[in-house]
């Protein structure tokens, strides 16, 4: 058996982690930048462009999935958290890749100036509307807590698999190299 | 409960066998009230981050809320200088501002300018009072599709050092049910925890206002820095000084009309294009950058920068002003904020009011588009 078949590619293991780090920052700021004032800007200039950075981030890790080859689910895994684990991943993909979309749309809609950092800046999306930028600025609070949620069971069924099942799920996406699983 | 004997199919050894049994009795239940702490730990934080634990502290929303619960809420206004009425001009840079600044709004040449005046207030149908304070945002669109945006007063010094002292201002002259008017010892109470406003308010008494908004000056208030092409910054205040002459009030006679401020704008401005000097104010070493209260000392450089022209003016409810959030950071590579709090929370609360105004149905305008004809 060899170890590639185990684990993810590393590749896929390598944007996994960095995806986990920008989304979790990315979270923390969302939520907490809404409620602040002193540092409310500082926070929105990084979210900006960091949210664009996911959106890059999320479309080169589909496409880099789309031709890597997966290793097959641990037998521990029955029918039916495979098809959970199946159908979360496309929503975990969904909610990345149209979360940020989101975010540049409502900007577009309401013609802020969409600033990534010095005079760089994207074009709007979206017709200007305020109606719209409303709607897309409810959309955007509900999607983030929809991808908190959908994080927090991929990480507890992680948890429950690694630790009580023990079937040694992390390795496979652990960010090191596993020799034999 | 899951079948102990299940095995991965790469298992060989008596070891690895072990190890992936289902774990039984004790050790499973703690290892699963570890994962249950550490699920509510990653959850709590997430709260923390937003807030939850801190219901007293002061946020946007908070904010907001409070000036609806004082001044009222009016269905698709600006919570705070509700009554408006919207301009669009340009702005004829000379050049000189390059040496300050690297954005392209200061290089020789002209750039399209959209605006709107208001009047102080939630009240968007309120009659216009020659001491309510008289407000300008801009937008410049800057030839490479950079903005900038700014929101100015006539007053010369801010009454608020910081979003603080601005709620409490904000909750001390709630008008009292019976008699109509703020509780002076509420606002007594108020003026003396912030000595900061009462002498930001002996400044601003000391400037009579003019006797309309054609001839206003508006401050830009806040310090923001220049950033010039080598990186180099400067602390600067900008300035609106009206070419129009200033004329006091009570020359002309004030006249009862519910808008006369907003009418005599509209006159003037069909009459003839008006004009203001963006003049900027260059703070040397030691000048609070961080206190809107405190106006930097006299005899600080100026510098003329260029020219705003307004030559048109239209009704809220037929100009895209109405829907610009005059955002005090939204701003050119070029500038920057300065270590004021007033400029983040500003932009967060502007923020606020834009997202609740843009979701609801627009109520027409006190100034309606057939008052901006001549």
């Amino acid at each position: 058996m060899t170890t590639d078949r185990q684990q993810f590619t590393g590749s896929m293991r390598f944007l996994h982690w960095l995806m986990a780090a920008t989304v979790l920052t990315m979270l923390g700021i969302g939520v907490a930048m809404v409620t602040s004032l002193g540092e409310y800007h500082r926070l929105v200039s990084i979210h900006r462009p960091l949210g664009i950075l996911i959106l890059i981030l999320v479309v080169i890790r589909f496409v880099n999935r789309l031709f890597s080859t997966l290793p097959p689910f641990p037998a521990t895994m029955s029918p039916r958290e495979r098809s959970a684990a199946h159908w979360s991943e496309i929503l975990l993909y969904a909610l990345l890749f149209v979360e940020p979309l989101v975010g540049w749309g409502m900007l577009s809609a309401a013609r802020y100036p969409i600033v990534l950092f010095g005079s760089l800046h994207l074009f709007p999306i979206l017709p200007h509307s305020v109606m719209l930028y409303a709607a897309l600025r409810r959309a955007h609070t509900l999607l983030a807590y929809l991808l908190f949620l959908a994080f927090i069971a991929h990480f507890g069924a992680i948890l429950f698999h690694t630790l009580i099942v023990r079937d040694r799920m992390f390795s496979r996406m652990a960010p090191w190299r596993v020799r034999a699983l | 409960m899951e079948s102990k004997s299940r095995q991965l199919p790469s298992d060989s050894t008596a070891s690895t066998k072990k190890q992936t049994a289902l774990l039984a009795g004790r050790s499973r239940m703690v290892r699963l009230a570890g994962i249950g702490v550490v699920i509510l730990a990653v959850i709590g934080a997430f709260l923390y981050l937003g807030g939850w634990f801190s219901p007293h502290k002061l946020t946007p929303v908070r904010f907001v809320d409070e000036f609806e619960r004082v001044n009222g809420r009016y269905s698709g206004f600006r919570r705070n200088h509700a009554k408006g009425v919207c301009v669009r001009g340009f702005f004829d840079s000379n050049g000189r501002g390059t040496r300050l600044s690297k954005a392209v709004v200061f290089r020789i040449g002209r750039v399209p300018v959209i605006g709107r005046f208001s009047l102080g207030g939630g009240d968007p149908h309120a009659s216009d009072e020659l001491s309510a304070v008289r407000g300008l945002g801009l937008q410049f669109s800057l030839s490479d599709g950079e903005q900038w945006r700014t929101a100015m007063i006539n007053l010369p010094a801010f009454p608020f050092k910081d979003p603080q002292a601005f709620y409490d201002n904000v909750v001390a002259s709630e008008p009292d049910r019976n008699t109509h008017q703020p509780d002076p010892a509420k606002m007594a109470a108020f003026l003396a925890n912030n000595p900061e406003t009462v002498r930001a308010l002996e400044i601003i008494k000391s400037h009579a206002p003019s006797s309309g908004f054609d001839n206003s000056t508006f401050y830009g208030l806040n310090a923001f820095r220049f950033v010039d092409a080598q990186g180099t910054w400067t602390p600067v205040r900008w300035t609106l000084v009206p070419v129009q002459p200033y004329e006091a009030v009570g020359a002309t006679g004030a006249s009862q009309d519910k808008n006369f401020l907003f009418d005599a704008l509209i006159a003037s401005i069909l009459q003839h294009p008006l004009q203001w000097h963006l003049i900027l104010t260059l703070g040397q070493l030691g000048d609070p950058t961080n206190d809107a209260t405190v106006p930097w000392p006299e005899g600080r450089e100026q510098v003329d920068v260029g020219s705003l022209t307004l030559d048109s003016v239209e009704s809220e409810e037929t100009s895209p002003a109405r829907d610009i959030n005059f955002d005090p950071l939204v701003l050119p590579a070029g500038i920057s904020p300065s270590d004021d709090p007033l400029l983040s929370a500003r932009s967060a609360i502007y923020s606020q009011s834009f997202t609740r105004r843009a979701g609801e149905t627009k109520e027409p305008s006190a100034i309606t588009p057939s008052d901006v004809r001549k």
